[in-house]
């Protein structure tokens, strides 16, 4: 913490004190302009991060329950696939080694208080510690009610656990069993709806379950449809599924 | 230490529309311009290109477009009761960061507010009689007629694609037969509609009102603008809102004005550099420069001869604030100026589900709609209705992305198989029918410095503390039953009326349309600048931005914003580098 206090004291004494005269792009991280025009470099494209196969966060007994979780969330069902098949659980697992799950992009400094429900997320635990701290509590409470663990219960007391995280019913020691629940909820709509690339939505099914096209970046020959149904194959930022299998 | 830089005449902090906008204008008359931008440099074929634009959860869920809430957020409270807390995530709102600032990732709904929308104080109570006292409603102190050669020629940079209804006083069908009297059409013709914008005109038209296309920063043709700049027809992917365009069909400051910047001896661009405060002399009389802190840290001191504020609302305000210049509101006693009238926008909506037709959301535009604008601002008789202002009604199809966007039925549960199976049946089935609400000034809504939380510097955050008021209330119960009747009249087998109710909540996307905190007016007792943008206290500081809104209309802003912006920009330059001082005497 040092630098950023001796930069408040510098701050303070900013006009007295300024001396140095400095040479604009000797000292300057990156200027642009002066007559240059758009900067452009190849091979410059600024990729996303999407996780890995060799990075994961969650245990072998976390992944059971995520999975287990997700699959009640969008259930595998007659109507059609779901969390399991998209494998939303390895969309989970990578968001959660990465900077999502480290909260690094959100604003984590205390002092923590409860909220209001107008005031949105405000445990003092990034997404990846939450999962970490609600997942054992989950299969605590589980064991007490029905002796077993979440992912061996049946569907319907999987779905009556659940539904008493949703309504608050069920509550947790060390993190707000609602505010773990709405995250799952979120992070498994994502996982089943986000770009293969992130490993989940595999084959894009969540895409063709509803019929959402994808990737796609020109509807100009369909805007004229008038109410008919447009039938188009998914495309994934990586490509459609029969440019790499035969 | 801080390291003192060569002198600029001008030092922009910020750089999105309006800086471009500023950049582009004093350049013009042949001053040393520098902006400083806190986020990094962005440009289409790196940081948005059609091979991974259409990314949802990249530039949406994981913010990938937004400032960072580790980097600098605000606190929220509905009252002054609570305790406000960080919005330790976005939500309701999407402040932008780098180059381009929000300019980039919105959708391009690019309205003028309306000729009584800069009077709202004086026409109200010209025509209903005293406003309730905890209304703070002010008029801007510039008018309509005054920025019209101003909006028309931001239309022109942008290449607006649009229907007009007003040219010099003729009313043109198929415009907006409410909007003011404009000097010329839009540049470019509408963008075709789709299935639910023609279901959403007849049912309009059905009832009397009066449809027109809404006016769209996604360019219906190519296009080329008076800086040379050429744009692309849009492809409708459905990607605009939160997501930069990779197409060049969008509107932007990256795709109108920058590029030609970039080509000027007399500009230049500091990127990761962020603004701490403004200084000023000993005195306090006149702004010396600003100091700003750059990516690794180091502290520097840029000297210039013109401070103009071209960040995000919320930043300039913060910015007047934690540099001491001008009073600081206070709700209580009514006095003081910096962070008064903070407004937002007052939505509701309709969905419509249709069992047969497929309204194939998917192909879609930011701006692609159809709009009435009966029930907008004093377009409507409310003697008796006990609320002032109104919004546009429009039915936009901007997108299906799935992770955002799946409708179901009332009555559907949240999660489990029955979801499902209904964003199944209706995901490429619904649309949805929306009043885009104007939001008046109260008394007890506004911003200032939290008590309690700080930034990465150790600088207060800035705190927000807002709620719908009634006027909010009484507007959307009295618009939203002709939006529930539009939509009943659109042919679906079903609709869902999501009302404005309870409290503001600031965790559900609603709008990035913040507003106020740094006011124009008429008198420095009631307002941060003068018509001109032009700092009451400090006459070499310029204010520019959505903060400047006494209160805000039922529009998008970003079509007043520049408009302001290229208005001051002209009053800086025909006026003030003549005869630097205060362009008006308070």
């Amino acid at each position: 913490m040092a630098p950023v206090m001796s930069r408040r004291a510098a701050l303070k004494g900013l006009i007295m004190t300024t001396t140095a005269l400095a040479l604009p792009g000797v000292v300057l991280g990156r200027e642009y302009g002066r007559g240059a025009g758009v900067p452009w470099e190849p091979g410059a494209a600024d990729i996303p991060y999407y996780g890995t196969r060799d990075e994961g966060f969650l245990t072998e007994a976390e992944l059971t329950t995520v999975r287990a979780i997700a699959a009640r969330i969008i259930p595998s069902d007659e109507d059609g696939p779901g969390a399991a098949e998209a494998d939303v659980v390895t969309f989970i697992d990578r968001q959660l080694a990465g900077f999502y799950g480290r909260g690094q992009h959100w604003y984590m400094q205390g002092p923590f208080h409860e909220g209001l429900s107008t005031q949105g997320y405000q445990s003092e635990h990034p997404p990846a510690q939450l999962y970490r701290l609600a997942l054992p509590e989950l299969d605590t409470y589980c064991d007490a009610q029905y002796g077993s663990r979440f992912s061996s219960l049946s569907e319907a007391n999987q779905d009556a656990v659940l539904t008493g995280l949703d309504e608050e019913e069920i509550t947790f020691e060390t993190v707000s069993a609602k505010t773990f629940f709405d995250l799952i909820v979120e992070n498994t709509i994502e996982g089943f709806f986000a770009d293969p690339i992130y490993g989940g939505n595999r084959d894009m099914i969540g895409w063709r379950y509803v019929g959402f096209p994808g990737a796609r970046y020109d509807y100009r020959d369909f805007v004229g449809h008038n109410g008919a149904r447009i039938d188009l194959p998914p495309v994934s930022l990586m490509g459609g599924p029969h440019w790499t299998r035969q | 230490m801080v390291t003192r830089l060569p002198d600029v005449d001008v030092v922009l902090v910020g750089f999105g529309w309006t800086g471009a906008i500023m950049a582009q204008k004093l350049t013009d008359a042949g001053m040393e311009v520098l902006a400083l931008e806190r986020g990094p440099w962005r440009d289409t074929p790196t940081h948005f290109p059609t091979t991974f634009a259409q990314d949802e959860l990249r530039y949406y869920w994981r913010h990938g477009m937004f400032q960072e809430a580790s980097q600098e957020t605000l606190t929220f409270r509905n009252n002054r009761s609570q305790m406000a807390l960080p919005m330790r995530r976005w939500g309701s709102f999407l402040p932008g960061n780098g180059v381009g600032g929000s300019g980039v990732h919105w959708n391009g709904q690019t309205f003028r507010f309306l000729p009584s929308d800069f009077v709202a104080r004086s026409h109200n109570e010209e025509r209903y009689g005293p406003l309730p006292e905890d209304m703070t409603v002010q008029d801007y102190g510039v008018t309509y007629e005054e920025l019209e050669p101003h909006f028309d020629y931001f239309e022109k940079i942008c290449g607006i694609s649009g229907e007009a209804g007003n040219v010099n006083g003729e009313i043109i069908a198929g415009g907006n037969p409410f909007e003011g009297q404009r000097s010329d059409h839009y540049p470019c013709p509408p963008l075709q509609m789709t299935f639910s914008q023609d279901r959403f005109a007849a049912s309009a038209r059905n009832l009397g009102l009066h449809p027109f296309p809404g006016p769209a920063a996604n360019l219906s043709q190519a296009y080329t603008n008076p800086l040379g700049m050429q744009l692309a027809p849009c492809t409708y992917c459905g990607f605009c809102e939160k997501f930069g365009c990779g197409n060049y069909s969008k509107s932007s400051p990256q795709t109108t004005i920058i590029p030609a910047l970039m080509r000027r001896n007399n500009f230049a661009l500091r990127t990761n550099a962020e603004v701490l405060s403004i200084e000023r002399t000993p005195d306090g009389a006149m702004a010396t420069g600003v100091t700003y802190v750059d990516a690794q840290g180091e502290l520097y001191f840029q000297p210039a001869g013109m401070v103009i504020l071209c960040a995000y609302q919320l930043q300039n305000t913060r910015l007047m604030l934690l540099s001491g210049i001008g009073a600081p509101y206070d709700p209580q006693t009514g006095q003081g100026v910096v962070g008064k009238n903070y407004c937002y926008q007052v939505m509701s909506s309709v969905d419509v589900f249709f069992e047969e037709e497929y309204t194939n959301e998917f192909v879609g535009a930011g701006a692609l709609g159809m709009v009435v604008d009966d029930y907008n601002g004093d377009n409507f008789d409310h003697s008796g209705l006990g609320f002032i202002g109104g919004g546009y009604i429009a039915c936009w199809t901007t997108n299906a992305r799935p992770i955002e966007t799946h409708p179901v039925p009332e009555g559907v549960p949240t999660w489990g198989s029955a979801w499902k199976k209904s964003v199944r049946e209706n995901f490429l089935k619904s649309t949805s029918v929306g009043l885009h609400g104007a939001s008046m000034a109260h008394r007890s809504n506004y911003v200032d410095l939290d008590p309690t939380y700080k930034d990465r510097w150790g600088r207060p955050l800035l705190r927000m503390t807002y709620d719908f008021t009634l006027n909010d209330r009484r507007l959307t119960a009295h618009i939203t039953p002709v939006v529930k009747d539009i939509a009943r009249g659109m042919g679906g087998r079903e609709i869902k009326v999501n009302n404005r109710r309870g409290s503001y909540d600031s965790m559900p996307y609603q709008t990035t349309h913040n507003t106020g905190g740094t006011i124009m007016g008429t008198s420095p007792a009631d307002s941060v600048v003068n018509r001109y943008c032009q700092s009451w206290d400090v006459p070499n500081l310029f204010v520019t931005g959505a903060g400047l809104f006494p209160q805000n209309a039922g529009y998008n802003p970003t079509d007043t914003v520049a408009a302001l912006a290229y208005w001051s920009a002209d009053a800086i330059v025909n006026q003030y580098l003549r005869a630097e001082g205060p362009l008006v005497q308070p």
